[in-house]
């Protein structure tokens, strides 16, 4: 079980939370001007790593924010949360 | 060496100790004419038919760890084809074709037991999904019938069908020709096979990198030394982006936990497989009498072969909903597998967007049953550089192009 810190809400049990894909993972347009392979890029294509990983989350079933994550997929280790758009500490983003 | 009732009188005047090795552990040598990198049931099953089909022997497996020692040992050894689209069809019924012939062909008894699996619908949706599902079953030619309440109740007496269950059964697909293997024996059985045959097996032999000329790899950097060769076919599952980045490019594969577990034996009490698409629990009972089952995927990517203990909580209650009966039994083991997960549920059995390399990946929650007909296919892709017949649209174009074959829902469970 994981205790996730919300950085709206604190430390909170797993259950509460879903995972939202890993980052940076930036949407390409204008669409009419995106090819095939660009759109697969953003929507298939992953990185996947085995290590520390910046990924996105949401506290389903508490304040329903989406908030920022860095996890280690290896150990399940959480290093750091922060809201979205505030910056990690050093050498975490 | 051949097993035969001599053999094991023979053998037992000399109490068991001199059966000889199964598979020779032989010094990598620096070049081969096809390097397998995962030595699971696909990596072995692909080498195997490579010197069985096409006569190519100069093969190697490369495994970072022990054979089997991946999702081929931590699976609940369940053998299917009951999928809808037709590719699917195609591909999954080429395995368990295989699969029915398989203790003949590599003279190695992996305990195929066809006893049949029920997928459950539970409400009248389902059960329409089940018909739909059942329909393109049949216009793919493979076996399947729909049962109501009372023929599921001959098959599976224990399982909880009064009308006021929170789940109560509408009724059931059954495949007959479904069932379980022993998955050891799978993967020992096409080593011991291809060994003969003259294919190297490596163990304990990481790949460390790949080895290029040009714009091509001509061979992979491992923990025992560098190794050539013109093919590098990569068998790795929950591992193929770890390889992919490696090579330089990306996948469409997410890698995720998938649990299983074991309670303790008890006397037979559950003669079929039981799935069930609303609480996503599947279950059947081991020839040593243990309950093996399972559920959904854990809730985020993870490399660490262990799951979480909430998708664990959630597997057992969706099982005591069926069988309310088993909650006394303890259990006695859980393990998870790290599987390779597709937006679509199908494989991709192509070559990697870099030359020299070849993939065999995206398998996902369903890679034992298809282990037979997986190695087959790929092994006439390295061949031949063809795709196989029975592997045609499982390629890694289909997620830029947009032509899936989605079996996400048609899987029969919920991954």
């Amino acid at each position: 079980m994981l205790h996730i810190s919300c950085p709206w809400c604190g430390p909170r049990d797993e259950p509460e939370f879903r995972w939202g894909g890993e980052l940076p993972l930036v949407r390409p347009g204008p669409p009419e001007r995106v090819c095939d392979e660009a759109w697969a890029e953003y929507l298939f294509m992953r990185d996947n790593p085995k290590g520390f990983v910046r990924e996105r989350w949401l506290h389903a079933l508490g304040c329903r924010q989406w908030f920022v994550l860095v996890r280690s997929t290896i150990t399940h280790e959480i290093r750091a949360t922060a809201k979205l758009g505030e910056s990690l500490p050093e050498g975490l983003a | 060496m051949r097993f035969s009732a001599l053999a094991l009188a023979r053998n037992a005047v000399s109490f068991h100790r001199r059966w000889p090795q199964f598979w020779r552990s032989p010094e990598p040598r620096p070049h081969y004419d096809v390097i397998v990198v995962g030595g699971g049931g696909h990596g072995l099953a692909t080498a195997y038919y490579l010197a069985k089909e096409h006569g190519i022997r100069n093969v190697a497996v490369i495994e970072k760890g022990w054979l089997g020692g991946g999702n081929t040992g931590r699976n609940t050894t369940v053998v299917r084809s009951n999928y809808f689209y037709p590719e699917s069809a195609r591909l999954y019924d080429l395995s368990l074709r295989l699969y029915e012939g398989l203790s003949r062909d590599i003279g190695f008894n992996i305990m195929l037991s066809q006893r049949g699996i029920l997928t459950l619908a539970h409400n009248t949706h389902q059960m329409e999904m089940l018909a739909r599902w059942l329909n393109a079953m049949h216009l793919n030619g493979i076996d399947g019938e729909l049962l109501g309440p009372s023929e599921i109740r001959k098959w599976a007496p224990l399982l909880n069908d009064s009308p006021t269950a929170r789940y109560p059964v509408k009724g059931a697909v059954l495949q007959r020709r479904a069932g379980v293997a022993r998955h050891d024996a799978v993967a020992w059985g096409y080593a011991r096979a291809a060994d003969a045959l003259g294919v190297d097996i490596i163990q304990n032999c990481e790949v460390l990198g790949f080895l290029r000329e040009g714009d091509r790899i001509v061979g992979i950097e491992t923990t025992r030394g560098r190794i050539c060769a013109p093919k590098v076919a990569l068998a790795v599952a929950g591992h193929s982006s770890v390889l992919a980045a490696k090579a330089g490019f990306r996948l469409p594969i997410t890698s995720y936990a998938l649990q299983a577990f074991v309670t303790e034996p008890v006397k037979p009490a559950l003669s079929c497989v039981v799935m069930s698409m609303a609480t996503g629990a599947y279950v059947s009972q081991s020839d040593k009498g243990e309950l093996v089952t399972g559920g959904a995927l854990d809730l985020y990517p993870s490399y660490a072969q262990r799951g979480n203990l909430p998708t664990l909580q959630a597997a057992v209650a969706g099982l005591l909903e069926l069988f309310p009966c088993f909650s006394r039994l303890r259990m006695l083991r859980q393990w998870a597998g790290i599987v390779d997960v597709v937006h679509d549920s199908s494989p991709i059995i192509d070559r990697a967007p870099v030359k020299g390399l070849y993939l065999n990946c995206g398998w996902g929650t369903g890679g034992f049953k298809a282990i037979p007909g997986g190695g087959f296919v790929f092994a006439h892709l390295l061949a031949t550089g063809r795709p196989h017949p029975a592997a045609e649209g499982f390629t890694l174009g289909r997620f830029t192009s947009g032509a899936m074959i989605d079996e996400g829902a048609a899987a029969g469970i919920s991954h």
